[in-house]
């Protein structure tokens, strides 16, 4: 198995308000294997974009620790952070303001690297954006157009590129393909992993799209108000989902195949506000296995099975099951 | 009219759209024919550009004039000729005899008026209800949708995005209209909430006999809620036929490519196939067959020459010159 490049522990996030201390990421752990792709699902407000910026500094984090190569980066600043940032980069959602209307492709990718001054020579630098637009798939003749002469497809292109132009190790998608058509989509998704094949790229995809991180991820983390309610290798999570709010979110997908027959969990409401939660699992008030014991605090993320974590009460791992059978016989 | 209009609640025949700009002319829609029997629901499917939401528009008579030119041979609903009624009338038949549910909630809705207000709204137009009934049939409306009818005096701002979605069904249904057109309903909502919407228009859409449009480039929601399937491309209805027959028995290279752009739930693993390039610019449309430019199958004869919709089975047809040479058939198996 791949060394772990990235260390997340304990990572928390919370957000003052008016009403009171919003909890956009609530102590999650999660590690993410060099060369492979970790995707984070959930649904709008769940806290999965925060999480992302909060790992990559770009919000600063409330406690907790973000290990890198090693290193502890929620610690660092100055010119030590500069050099760290230099090997995280993030691909934005929306290409249309992701990207500055008044800068032209060549000024877009080249202003990472000479900001962060990896080539210095005007001729070199050119060169370098010809070849990363080459990588990306982006004809030379578009080097000098604006963004909003693109299709959302080529605008991401450069989003990547840009993203690509300090040969970064880790890169955080944030839902890269979601404003795009499903033909420009598999497009982007395919050069994605060509990419990652290509430079031993770490990816942390985010989405709320559930049938596109089966297809690219090698491990899924599921999240909910906050908080990582399951996570496990992709084939494990989607053949053998346990967490209830991971079976209704697979069960709801739409399938464009008719021979596809399922049970739908049909969820009760919606997402309750991540002010002031109380002290009880997140999802309790939606679950529809929900017993007295899910409103006695929030249950811990156990592993139940090699390298698949639950954090619901009616999945107990087999050695805390043996314990307290244990306990009750003595 | 003839007797089938009878049989029909919608009959479109030839509809060209086009948008004349400063620009050029944008070929929007090139000649489409559209039936919807009774209590069945059409998915029109289609990417960004295909012409989905401008047709709709030009079946409530509302593509904006300038720059939109509609022209058409019939269009009718429910028996009625839309196409030469007069605008005042038109105001009758939209929001009663046909609704329309919009893309995204947070837009359609009035932000100063409550929901209750704008539910009662079109009661108080169509049905002619005063006021007091108007918001009693309201809160009832927002019951039917899943909304406790006390909230009708909240203002849309007061919402999720998922119950303002139910709010805006509400008011499309209020009139018991004959003809839902819903654009892209749950684009913009969440999947477990998008499950709640889509089964919630299913039992309505059932309980009141509405026949519906669904417009959508999600081909999982069309397996879902629709009887029969129209796919789009640049302004034309490349094919056409049931669910089991674009599904199970696709023709058309384009639709082919839609199913192979999208991740393969039995094979995780499997490379996807995109299409390659992009739609061709509506300004200036290939010659030949619109998706010649994209298509692998491409003959020669496919960029001078626009294939017509021709039946391929009994309920079947697609557009497509390929399928004149002897034994052609597309990769995709089911």
């Amino acid at each position: 198995m791949a060394e772990a490049i990235l260390q997340v522990r304990n990572l928390k996030k919370y957000f003052k308000t008016n009403s009171g201390m919003l909890h956009a990421v609530d102590d999650i752990s999660f590690d993410v294997r060099e060369g492979k792709t970790l995707g984070i699902v959930g649904e709008s407000g769940c806290g999965k974009s925060t999480a992302g910026r909060t790992i990559l500094r770009l919000l600063e984090h409330t406690s907790g620790q973000v290990i890198f190569d090693g290193v502890d980066i929620t610690k660092l600043s100055g010119n030590k952070l500069r050099k760290v940032r230099k090997d995280m980069q993030i691909i934005f959602q929306d290409p249309f303001s992701s990207l500055d209307p008044k800068k032209t492709i060549s000024q877009t990718i080249s202003e990472p690297i000479r900001v962060n001054r990896i080539l210095t020579d005007k001729k070199q630098v050119e060169e370098r954006v010809l070849e990363l637009m080459k990588t990306v798939g982006l004809a030379e003749r578009l080097i000098n157009s604006y963004p909003h002469e693109l299709d959302g497809g080529r605008r991401q292109r450069i989003g990547i590129a840009r993203a690509l132009a300090v040969l970064p190790k880790l890169i955080v998608c944030d839902e890269p393909v979601s404003a795009l058509d499903v033909s420009i989509q598999a497009q982007i998704l395919n050069l994605l992993k060509e990419l990652q094949n290509k430079m031993n790229l770490t990816y942390i995809f985010i989405t709320h799209d559930l049938s596109v991180v089966n297809h690219f991820s090698d491990d899924i983390a599921v999240m909910y108000l906050g908080s990582i309610v399951e996570k496990a290798p992709a084939e494990e999570l989607f053949n053998n989902p346990l967490h209830p709010y991971t079976r209704a979110l697979l069960s709801a997908i739409p399938v464009p195949d008719l021979r596809h027959k399922r049970e739908r969990i049909s969820l009760k409401g919606e997402v309750v506000s991540p002010i002031n939660l109380p002290d009880e699992c997140r999802f309790a008030n939606r679950c529809f296995e929900c017993e007295a014991r899910c409103r006695r605090g929030i249950p811990p993320l156990l592993e139940v099975s090699p390298d698949h974590f639950v954090a619901c009460v009616h999945h107990t791992p087999p050695e805390a099951a043996g314990r307290a059978a244990g306990e009750a016989l003595a | 009219m003839g007797d089938h209009t009878a049989k029909l609640i919608l009959d479109v025949k030839n509809l060209v759209v086009r948008y004349e700009t400063e620009d050029g002319i944008v070929h929007a829609i090139n000649g489409i024919d559209l039936q919807l029997g009774y209590r069945e629901t059409l998915g029109l499917v289609g990417e960004t550009g295909a012409g989905k939401t401008t047709a709709a528009l030009a079946m409530l008579r509302l593509v904006p004039d300038p720059p939109g030119v509609v022209e058409c041979e019939r269009l009718t609903i429910d028996g009625r000729d839309i196409l030469n009624m007069p605008s005042a009338k038109m105001d009758d038949v939209r929001g009663k005899d046909i609704s329309m549910v919009f893309q995204d909630p947070m837009t359609a809705l009035n932000p100063v008026f409550t929901v209750g207000e704008q539910i009662a709204e079109s009661l108080q137009i169509h049905e002619h209800l005063d006021k007091r009934d108007a918001m009693k049939r309201a809160r009832e409306m927002l019951e039917l949708v899943g909304i406790p009818g006390s909230r009708a005096g909240d203002y849309p701002h007061e919402f999720s995005g998922g119950m303002k979605q139910r709010v805006v069904i509400a008011i499309a249904l209020a009139c018991n209209p004959k003809l839902l057109i819903a654009d892209e309903p749950t684009t913009a909502l969440d999947v477990t909430i998008q499950a709640q919407v889509l089964e919630l228009m299913t039992t309505l859409k059932e309980k009141y006999d509405t026949s519906m449009i669904m417009i959508t480039h999600d081909l999982g929601i069309v397996a879902e809620v629709c009887d029969v399937v129209a796919v789009m491309y640049a302004g034309h209805i490349v094919e056409q036929g049931t669910l089991e027959d674009v599904f199970n028995r696709t023709k058309h290279p384009y639709t082919e490519g839609l199913f192979n752009s999208l991740p393969n739930i039995y094979n995780r693993t499997a490379m996807l196939k995109p299409i390659k390039g992009l739609m061709s610019d509506p300004t200036d449309p290939p010659p030949g067959c619109p998706f010649e430019p994209r298509c692998e199958y491409a003959l020669a004869e496919c960029k001078t020459r626009n294939p017509d919709l021709v039946p391929a089975g009994p309920t079947h047809k697609v557009a497509c010159l390929a399928y004149e040479q002897e034994g052609f058939h597309i990769k995709r198996r089911i």
